[in-house]
């Protein structure tokens, strides 16, 4: 990843900026709700932002039967997210996707897949996904992951902190997080599933981003609700705040749930509408998805050939 | 053409047309839009006029304006077609309802399109909120046909009904006004904007299509005159409006007298209040859809944003932030916020508004994005250092631009969101249910928003107060607006008053022991008459009994003032105001014999029943005070959308000749009883009872101020309270002059009036002289939106 900008450091814990907060549910609801209607790409536009999409996807696999061959299948996947004869007919040859994400033992395997691809390879860490195991340990965990050549870490945070109001304890232990990550990134999981309100969701942001995250990431992909839009939005709008309080850039990571280009398009017009452009691009935005890259496959096919296309046309992950 | 490459640095959105082609096709096969009359397409006879493309300058086609004779038509053909139609059963008339709201949307995608062609607005407005709130009130409607009789018992259609509608939204507002009409047994004669003719037309191919029956419904094309032509039409028995305050006013006096039901929604200057404790981004996106929504064209935008001053400037930031991403131009394309402005004259208007805002000191902030160079658009913004002096604060503006004003407090908020002369909506921001509410009770508006704006549903009453104009669409309170209770306009004319005041001294009176000094009654007390005059006051045979305080216009100042004062009644519990009801008939009770024999003294024919008639009709409204209440209606998922029965405020009660007791109190009664204040103006000929009436209401532990009451010329006084700015309603019962008079001096600040044209009521008969119908009539529907979720 190429930085326009300097690494986010944080800042001191600063209740102020977030405890009067209350975000109007039914209000995000509507906003989120009108995004897909008030915006639309179509044409070469709709090919071109499917394209960005994909070079903002970190392909995961974080499944309990994740071997060094299904990690090995995915990083080649992540080479070439699409057919090279569409990629040739659309002019965009060598595009990839945004990261490779897998768990820490599986980490070697995809960096040695990925070698001289430049596609980073992320790591979960800290007792994905629940977080639950001591401090300690899942500090180790960090370090461990990026021993082995993780250039990104997404960790969880302890809902029970978020959830009883402890703030100050949330951003103590993200701190150590984030200074465990060294110069890797850190991606911070709200798991905003479990966190329900949208005010806890845009205060958990502001504390992670305080303790220094450089990404905040909606969900693990294993909670009952993952991301969805009005959490995104609330997310959004938290790390915009941010920016106007403090000058620094945090990127923002929906994982969860995103399965279809029409997803990929809303979260990239979500993005457009409320951070601007600068925010569209994989430096400050990553899906996180395993199922969309081949719906996206199939419309960009669609694109090159007016017919529609077939799943078994394109290479799985 | 940029290259994918391009494109995917810049994120650009590119060009997302909507298809046109059979709607252009539609709309040239139609070189001229003519009139639908008796379930035909007439060939217009009158001139006709350009219908123009505002976002293009093409002209599309042309449009008749209709003449008087085609105008006559149109209603001798709805007036044939409405026995008909009216006697059909609801379930026959819901079959044609239901059929058009679901031939409404099998068309949407053309009518959208055809909407957004004849108006600029966008196509995802048209496609998204106009068309599917058309289909929706059509079903809403079609509903009430099938209920009707068990749901409106007593009640009738009210005949051949002529609607004048706006541009802004111009199907919606044929839905809103024909759902209604139809459903209720009404034909009708409906006249579109000459601006926006064509989905209209669109709509009577439609019922052609459903096979409504000829007459029914009845579209004359044309502009003010043809409108005019409408409502003054003699045949015409309902005139329901909505349009601009002003043209409002001149159909209030056209029609004045005539009998006519007349509704009117006409403008406002909403006001959006933030206040600190608000979810600033949701109020952000709010501004978006209240005064960005429709080109800032919508009669109920929130146009004045009220914002706390402690979160003005991250507010005016964080808008101005979002007022950047907002795309205008071609409202054909799917990624437009914002389309064309109306027309080129519409879009001049505003300029000269803005530019006059600016003259007055205040700063412009516009929209930074380029717009098109041809066509009628209008970049959105808003105003900052706007004061409420400032024309700009005061004035519709109906484009895309909101003023702005800091205040302090919650009641400074509410101060300021008053300070108007309309009142048709509002919308509060805050996260506190205790602030939010009471901002939703204290603001003077038809319909409040907590944190939202601009929600519509068919089964939610829209309407406005004050100068905003009065009766509802949609609901309950909508249907109203096209039935009427059987028992109105069966009376025989009223005769003249039998007495006519002389202020000269008469022929000996029936003296009593002590000299009686009947006085006038303001604000708790008695008053003698500021114009030092009483007039003789004659019984059964000519007897003198005694003088009358003869007020004049300061008496009825003096008393509208006092009743103006006395708004804690309003604020009282209803459990409280029937306390009052029920006391003052117990001591009513105890001086039966006094009035039985001053009644009798006047000549009434059954006095003993008059009073006691009064005493029961005390205890109906003192039973109703709790019982009239409003509704929770089921509108839209997560939302509890209440209607609320709100008291006028101030009423003005011109009581009939006849009665003088029962009369009097049965026009009292029900608006105290929600929550009123009244001045009301006795019996001219027989005033002497209320001179007594005064003195019960004193030991009755009614606050002063709140029934004041008025002897002398009706007339007189009727003109006065009808002009008086501050009354916010006026009951006439005196002559057919009379009305008209009161009627056309209502037009001023546009307060409903309740006028019996000069028909006796037979205040005996519980049907005629007291009901639900009292109630209504005193009290005005605040419809509150509160959307939830935690």
């Amino acid at each position: 990843m190429t930085h326009a900008f300097p690494r986010m450091t944080g800042t001191a814990f600063t209740a102020d900026w977030f405890e009067a907060i209350n975000v109007n549910t039914p209000a995000a609801d509507r906003r989120a709700a009108s995004l897909g209607s008030r915006r639309t790409v179509k044409k070469d536009w709709q090919a071109a932002w499917l394209a960005r999409a994909v070079t903002c996807i970190d392909l995961t696999t974080l499944a309990g039967d994740d071997t060094a061959g299904r990690v090995q299948r995915l990083c080649a996947k992540a080479r070439n997210p699409v057919r090279a004869d569409l990629l040739a007919a659309l002019g965009l040859d060598g595009l990839t996707v945004g990261a490779v994400c897998v768990y820490p033992t599986m980490v070697p395997n995809a960096v040695k897949a990925l070698e001289g691809s430049g596609i980073p390879v992320a790591s979960v860490a800290t007792g994905f996904p629940a977080g639950l195991t001591p401090l300690p340990l899942r500090l180790a965990e960090i370090r461990y992951a990026v021993d082995q050549g993780a250039a990104e870490i997404d960790v969880v945070i302890t809902r029970e902190l978020a959830l009883t109001g402890q703030w100050q304890a949330l951003y103590d232990e993200i701190r150590q997080m984030r200074e465990a990550c060294g110069n890797a990134h850190m991606k911070a999981i709200l798991a905003t599933g479990d966190l329900k309100t949208l005010t806890n969701v845009y205060k958990a942001s502001m504390v992670a981003m305080q303790a220094g995250a450089d990404f905040i990431k909606t969900s693990t992909g294993k909670e009952e609700v993952n991301a969805t839009l009005p959490v995104s939005l609330t997310m959004v709008r938290a790390l915009r705040d941010f920016r106007d309080l403090t000058g620094q850039w945090v990127g923002f990571k929906p994982a969860g749930g995103l399965k279809t280009a029409k997803d990929a398009m809303n979260w990239l017009i979500l993005m457009k509408e409320e951070m601007g452009t600068r925010w569209c691009m994989p430096d400050l935005f990553r899906i996180g998805a395993s199922s969309m890259l081949g719906d996206i496959e199939r419309q960009l096919e669609h694109h090159v050939t007016g017919r529609y296309s077939a799943a078994n046309r394109h290479a799985l992950a | 053409m940029p290259t994918l490459k391009d494109i995917m640095d810049t994120m650009e959105y590119g060009p997302a047309p909507e298809a046109h082609a059979e709607v252009s096709a539609w709309i040239a096969a139609r070189p001229v839009i003519g009139h639908f009359i008796n379930g035909r397409f007439v060939e217009p006879a009158g001139k006709t006029t350009d219908v123009i493309n505002p976002a293009t300058e093409a002209v599309l086609t042309r449009v008749a304006l209709g003449t008087e004779a085609e105008v006559d038509s149109a209603v001798r053909a709805a007036r044939i077609a409405f026995p008909k139609w009216a006697a059909l059963p609801g379930h026959e008339r819901a079959k044609y309802l239901y059929a058009l709201a679901r031939h409404v949307q099998k068309r949407e995608r053309f009518l959208s399109v055809l909407e957004t062609i004849d108006n600029g607005k966008t196509i995802r407005e048209s496609r998204d909120i106009d068309i599917p709130l058309v289909a929706r009130h059509f079903y809403h409607h079609a509903g009430w046909a099938e209920i009707l009789e068990t749901e409106f018992p007593n009640h009738a259609p009210v005949g051949v009904c002529g609607q004048i509608i706006p541009w802004n939204f111009p199907l919606l507002m044929l839905a809103w006004k024909v759902a209604p009409a139809l459903a209720a047994g009404n034909t009708v004669v409906l006249k579109p904007a000459d601006l926006t003719p064509l989905t209209a037309h669109a709509f009577a191919e439609i019922c052609v299509e459903i096979g409504l029956p000829p007459g029914v419904l009845n579209i004359v094309q044309g502009d003010g005159t043809t409108g005019a032509a409408i409502a003054g039409h003699p045949d015409v028995d309902k005139v329901a409006f909505t349009g601009s305050t002003e043209v409002g006013r001149v159909i209030r006096r056209q029609i004045a007298g005539s009998g006519k039901k007349l509704s009117l929604e006409l403008g406002g200057k909403s006001p959006f209040i933030v206040f600190e404790d608000a979810d600033l981004d949701a109020a952000v996106e709010g501004v978006v859809d209240a005064i960005w929504f429709n080109q800032g064209e919508v009669c109920c935008a929130g146009s004045r944003l009220l914002v706390q001053e402690g979160v003005a400037p991250r507010f005016f930031d964080k808008l101005r932030a979002r007022m950047e991403t907002l795309r205008t131009g071609d409202p054909l394309d799917k990624t437009m916020d914002i389309g064309a402005v109306v027309s080129a004259k519409q879009l001049a208007r505003i300029t000269t508004l803005l530019d006059q805002g600016q003259a007055e000191g205040a700063t412009l902030h516009r929209a930074p994005g380029a717009i098109p160079a041809k066509g009628a658009f209008c970049a959105p913004g808003f105003f900052t250092g706007t004061a409420p002096a400032h024309t700009v604060s005061q004035t519709e503006i109906f484009g895309p631009i909101a003023t702005t004003l800091t205040f302090r407090t919650p009641d400074e908020a509410i101060t300021l969101a008053n300070d108007t002369r309309y009142g048709l909506a509002a919308s509060v921001w805050s996260e506190n249910i205790n602030r939010a509410i009471e901002t939703a009770a204290k603001v003077k508006a038809g319909v409040v928003w907590i944190n939202a704006t601009n929600i519509f549903d068919a089964g939610a009453p829209f309407g406005g107060f004050r100068e905003s104009g009065y009766g509802r669409e949609g609901g309950r309170a909508g249907m109203l607006e096209y039935l009427t209770a059987k028992w109105e306009k069966t009376g025989k004319a009223r005769p003249v008053p039998t007495l006519v005041p002389g202020v000269t001294p008469a022929t000996k009176a029936q003296m009593a022991e002590i000299d009686v000094t009947a006085k006038l009654y303001i604000g708790g007390k008695q008053a003698r008459a500021d114009g030092g005059q009483s007039y003789t006051v004659f019984g059964k045979v000519g007897a003198v009994l005694g003088q009358a305080a003869l007020a004049n216009r300061k008496d009825v100042r003096n008393a509208v003032e006092a009743a103006g004062k006395a708004n804690g009644w309003s604020g009282v519990t209803a459990h409280n105001r029937a306390q009052v009801l029920y006391f003052f008939a117990e001591n009513l009770s105890q001086r039966r014999a006094e009035f039985v024999s001053a009644l009798a003294a006047t000549g009434a024919q059954k006095p003993e029943e008059e009073v006691e008639l009064t005493l029961r009709r005390a205890f109906w409204y003192a039973a109703q005070a709790d019982k009239f209440d409003g509704a929770v209606t089921a509108t839209k998922s997560n939302h509890v959308t209440m209607t609320v029965n709100e008291p006028f405020g101030t009423i003005g009660l011109v009581a009939p000749d006849e009665a003088p007791l029962l009369g009097l109190m049965s026009l009292i009664l029900p608006a105290i009883a929600m929550g009123n204040r009244v001045v009301a103006v006795a019996s001219q000929s027989h005033p002497l009872v209320a001179a007594r009436l005064y003195q019960v209401l004193e030991t009755s532990d009614i606050p002063g101020g709140v029934i004041n009451l008025l002897t002398g010329d009706r007339d007189v006084l009727a003109r006065t309270l009808a002009e008086h700015d501050d009354v916010a309603a006026l009951w006439y019962c005196g002559s057919a002059e009379g009305s008209a008079m009161v009627e056309k001096a209502s037009a001023g600040n546009l307060k409903p009036v309740w006028s019996d044209l000069g028909r006796l009521r037979d205040w005996h008969d519980p049907a005629q002289g007291q009901g639900v119908e009292y109630l209504r009539r005193a009290t005005q529907v605040k419809t509150i939106w509160l959307p939830y979720g935690a």
